[in-house]
């Protein structure tokens, strides 16, 4: 059962153009999902007529197509390679710079940070779900500030999602498909337009300026329905919530040995990942010799260097590496973060190159039926 | 590691190879004007200096192996060197000239080749450098870039050793957020066995990579072969895949040779 909630007011198609002008008045520089190199990519947009209208898309192991239909929705597909991710914690960026003086001491810089303010459209609830998660490692303790100015400057524009993909599972753990916090503005689409809420005070500034339409009630109740809906059709679960103890207690199952045969080790699964966080840092010298930046990278649990100690690498072989991934984000993130570190968008399924499916070997490790390997 | 001395002599040899990883040097533009005064190049054909003999810090050496004479002069580079650096392909792989060590067929490429074979003077296989002499850094690449370079001369010139960057191209490929070619377009992608560095050049253009970097670490070209499989290409693609610029590293040599045996053994059956 649904709780009863007021009609949000309506903007139909041909005005959706207004929001974009009112955010760019406001000194934001949209960015929304639009087609490129066979993807639905964030990119800059001025005008409406580059948002992905009438596309969908199939997704599955290792697989990921668009198509044109005739629909005139705009967000009638679940996701794009990319979370909010990139735009928070950038994928390579300089931290502080150093310098050789005259007198031959050392100097140091701050590197920028970035401060543009950008507004993102459409933006989905596991992604919303997977900003939390980064909030709380960035912001949690000690704060990056590189992080946090990226994400300061954000004004997110949600929608919820009616078109999931057969890789999501946002149903499972609890961070979709519906948006329901942490948004600026939130949006239902319909083939006539979008009911439209304000989930912040910069976000009411905006939509007061829309002109709306009063909502139809019953529009806006089939509206929920197919976000419902869409729900009920995700096909893929995970073997339970807290997965750390059955994770921690089937470290040998044999299964770490079947996954690694197929596994990559190319680290594409967590760099899709729109919580994984995990990051190098090296310098980079100038060809002076005497000025160097010093780089932060996103790095991955897949390569070498995740698990080198002094001179050795102790995660040399794949099932390990694909172990710590998978033990990580499953069972020690509750540890870590009070919660899975996974939001059920599938990016991990669909962009491995081989399809493997950590729903599928979770639930081979898990199960209690399979139970330890003896 | 000890400190050099006032301007590091820096030598740049050539061996069998298209000169294109000399390149590196001369593509750092006003950079080189830069790093020449931090040190010395002694030997450089390509931006014509001529003095092969002269004791060096660094000799940096393009090509592969190719010909008896070849041998000779890698042990006097050796002998003049502090540290010899292999750069490209060719050099740390033997590169496509690797290719006649596939068929053990030398003397009738050179005969149908050559009009006159008799002046003709090179080795049944074409080898790395490292197989005659000890090598101390590898650049990889077909050909290697001025970032790779710089960056290795920047750290032998503060003392520490080069890092020494084996993971794979992926990652690099998804720190440029480029769409993944493999997953869109069923293309077959080598990035995913294949050495970083290159920065992700081809499936920035769409291209699928074709691993002319080399191995990178931990390679399953096992189950990258089966996907190649998957996607429609036949035995003998799927070893050329394997068996082109890096045909002679190990991990690449064993996966092609690996297909198109057990290609061969089904179009026998």
């Amino acid at each position: 059962m649904r709780e009863a909630v007021d009609t949000p007011g309506f903007l139909p198609m041909e005005r959706f153009q207004q929001l974009l002008d009112l955010l760019s008045q406001s000194g934001y520089r949209c960015v929304a999902p639009q087609v490129k190199d066979s993807a639905l990519l964030f990119e800059t947009i001025e005008h409406i007529n580059a948002l992905p209208r009438g596309i969908e898309q199939t997704q599955a192991p290792g697989h990921y197509r668009l198509q044109q239909t005739d629909s005139p929705r705009h967000f009638s597909w679940a996701n794009g390679p990319q979370a909010l991710k990139p735009l928070t914690f950038a994928p390579r960026e300089n931290l502080w710079y150093s310098e050789v003086t005259a007198d031959g001491g050392l100097r140091f810089r701050e590197a920028p940070t970035e401060t543009e303010p950008l507004a993102v459209i459409g933006v989905r609830s596991c992604d919303l779900a997977a900003l939390k998660l980064q909030e709380q490692h960035f912001q949690g303790g000690q704060v990056d500030p590189y992080f946090l100015a990226r994400r300061q400057r954000l004004f997110l524009v949600a929608i919820s999602c009616t078109h999931p993909a057969d890789t999501c599972f946002c149903a499972a753990t609890g961070d979709g498909p519906e948006v329901r916090n942490d948004f600026d503005i939130s949006l239902y689409e319909t083939d006539r337009g979008y009911f439209v809420s304000a989930g912040s005070i910069n976000g009411e500034k905006i939509v007061q300026r829309l002109s709306l339409e009063t909502g139809d009630p019953k529009a806006f109740s089939q509206a929920r329905k197919e976000v419902a809906d869409s729900a009920a059709r995700q096909s893929r679960q995970l073997p339970g919530e807290n997965l750390q103890h059955s994770l921690f207690t089937n470290l040998d199952h044999p299964r770490w040995q079947e996954v690694a045969e197929r596994c990559l080790s190319c680290g594409n699964c967590t760099q899709v990942c729109p919580t994984c966080f995990c990051h190098s840092e090296n310098d980079v010298p100038d060809v002076s010799g005497v000025k160097t930046g010093h780089e932060r990278q996103w790095d991955s649990c897949f390569s070498p260097g995740h698990s080198y100690l002094h001179g050795i690498t102790l995660r040399q072989e794949t099932s390990q590496r694909y172990r710590q991934w998978l033990t990580h984000k499953f069972g020690s993130w509750h540890e870590q973060y009070g919660r899975s570190g996974c939001v059920g968008c599938g990016r991990c399924i669909a962009w491995c190159p081989v399809g493997i499916d950590p729903t599928e070997e979770l639930a081979a490790i898990c199960s209690p039926s399979t139970g330890k390997a003896d | 590691m000890k400190p050099f001395g006032e301007k590091p002599r820096i030598a740049v040899h050539k061996f069998s190879s298209c000169d294109g990883c000399q390149l590196a040097f001369l593509n750092l533009g006003g950079d080189l004007i830069t790093l020449s005064q931090r040190v010395q190049l002694t030997h450089f054909l390509e931006a014509g200096l001529d003095a092969p003999d002269t004791p060096v810090d660094i000799a940096f050496v393009e090509g592969s192996l190719s010909t008896p004479d070849e041998v000779e002069r890698i042990r006097k580079v050796r002998d003049n060197s502090r540290y010899l650096v292999s750069i490209g392909a060719c050099a740390t792989a033997g590169g496509l000239q690797a290719l006649r060590n596939l068929d053990n067929k030398h003397d009738e490429w050179r005969d149908a080749i050559y009009a006159q074979p008799e002046f003709i003077s090179t080795l049944e296989h074409a080898h790395p450098i490292a197989s005659e002499v000890r090598v101390d850094y590898e650049l990889w690449g077909c050909p290697i870039n001025s970032r790779q370079l710089l960056a290795c001369i920047n750290s032998l010139l503060f003392g520490v050793p080069p890092f020494d960057n084996s993971e794979k191209l992926c990652l690099e490929c998804k720190r440029q957020q480029k769409v993944c070619v493999m997953v869109t377009e069923d293309k077959p992608c080598l990035g995913p066995v294949t050495r970083t560095g290159c920065g992700a050049l081809c499936p920035s253009f769409g291209r699928d990579c074709y691993g002319c970097y080399g191995p990178s670490e931990n390679t399953n070209t096992a189950s990258l072969s089966r996907r190649f499989a998957g996607i429609g290409l036949l035995p003998d693609a799927i070893a050329r895949r394997f068996l082109l610029i890096n045909s002679a590293s190990p991990a690449f040599n064993e996966a092609g040779l690996a297909v198109r045996a057990a290609g061969e053994e089904k179009d026998g059956q």
